[in-house]
């Protein structure tokens, strides 16, 4: 009985073969320098940019959208998350709908502070 | 008997035969942490949008404080920055090559690599302790409160003038006068209050304590976590030169600390953003 309960718990600890060759597969040394050259490329772009005379807004939506592009290459790529299981993927993100709603309240309370007050 | 039942589960993911995550405890843990860290650090850039909206006509505007690079006179908004960005970005490439040499064993690879990272991180805390220090002695003249109580900056590279930064409820907007010569003068002499550099109860910056205070605890806090990854990254790299995951035939432990640093260069990606280009 309780040689059954161990084994059960050894099992869980070990993934199985065909998924763990599936899992090293996809990133090798290419994508990584090619990931980090789009990183880099990226963070050029924002620095140059931040110094045209573009709108405040339309920059701040320009540098949102960006930013948002490099957390997908490292969050994807740098830590493997392309390659997890779907299980995985949505545990760890689908929490982060909670801090999109949290902005949204948090910046249009803090808007409303500002017109109450000037 | 277990071992017959062994093919029949693993071609269903959720029947029991193995993880439905496919990863080992350890790394779903770190993953597990890393979701709360990333919550914490939410709350935080989030709470400086929120405040920042709150008194978005006296906030400071990040391109006009961060001007510092070392060895230039003039003003350089964002470089350096960039720099920090562009190094820490680096480290997390030459962790990604350290977890990837792993993968197949080879050990010297993944000592270089991830002696690599350690000097990134230290470069990295480094460049931070060079900007907290121009950020905390300010610059030449610092910023003086007037008698009206608008508030004044200085500019080294235009000696003698004041820059007033205030908000004029006739336009409805933020305005800047700029005053020279001895009318400068006779400002900085009837002033309130001189105000050099910054701290946590106020800074040259503006006239809200605010931006210092999230200015010392979002990038201390984002510092703290750099500094613990390159004291974990030593340890694993000590254990790594003496064999012991070569011994265990298992370098997962260099994949769950690569883990801990891209996290903390996904961090910085975001204060980056939110702290000093917009």
């Amino acid at each position: 009985m309780s040689e059954d309960f161990v084994s059960a718990d050894i099992h869980h600890e070990h993934v199985s073969h065909k998924a763990m060759e599936k899992a090293h597969s996809g990133l090798n040394t290419k994508v990584i320098w090619k990931v980090f050259w789009i990183l880099l490329g990226i963070t050029i772009f924002e620095v140059a940019i931040s110094f045209t005379p573009l709108s405040k807004d339309l920059l701040l939506y320009i540098f949102i959208g960006l930013t948002i592009f490099k957390a997908y290459y490292i969050v994807f790529y740098f830590m493997h998350m392309k390659f997890e299981e779907t299980a995985l993927k949505f545990s760890i993100l689908l929490p982060f709908v909670l801090i999109v709603y949290l902005i949204f309240i948090a910046i249009y309370e803090g808007i409303a502070l500002g017109l109450i007050n000037y | 008997m277990a071992t017959a039942s062994t093919a029949n589960f693993e071609t269903k993911p959720w029947g029991g035969g193995y993880s439905p995550f496919n990863v080992r405890w350890g790394k779903l843990y770190m993953w597990i942490f890393l979701l709360s860290d990333a919550f914490t650090f939410s709350s935080l850039l989030i709470a400086y949008g929120s405040l920042r909206h709150r008194w978005t006509e006296i906030w400071p505007t990040p391109g006009e404080v961060f001007t510092h690079f070392p060895f230039i006179h003039g003003h350089v908004p964002l470089a350096y920055v960039g720099l920090m960005t562009f190094i820490l970005i680096m480290s997390s490439v030459t962790m990604v090559l350290a977890v990837d040499a792993g993968h197949s064993f080879k050990r010297k690879s993944v000592q270089v690599w991830l002696g690599l990272t350690i000097v990134g991180g230290l470069m990295f805390l480094g460049s931070q302790a060079w900007e907290w220090y121009h950020f905390i002695t300010g610059s030449d003249e610092g910023s003086f409160v007037l008698a009206d109580g608008r508030f004044a900056r200085t500019d080294h590279l235009e000696p003698g003038k004041l820059f007033i930064h205030y908000y004029d409820p006739a336009q409805g907007k933020r305005v800047t006068d700029v005053v020279e010569g001895s009318a400068a003068e006779a400002l900085k002499a009837s002033s309130t209050h001189h105000v050099q550099g910054a701290n946590l109860i106020e800074n040259e910056y503006g006239p809200t304590p605010l931006f210092g205070n999230f200015f010392f605890f979002i990038t201390g806090f984002h510092g703290f976590h750099v500094f613990s990854g390159v004291v974990i990254n030593f340890i694993v790299f000590v254990l790594v030169t003496k064999g012991a995951l070569d011994r265990k035939k298992d370098y997962e432990l260099v994949e769950k600390v690569g883990l801990y640093w891209h996290f903390v260069d996904l961090v910085w990606v975001f204060v980056f953003t939110f702290f000093y280009l917009v």
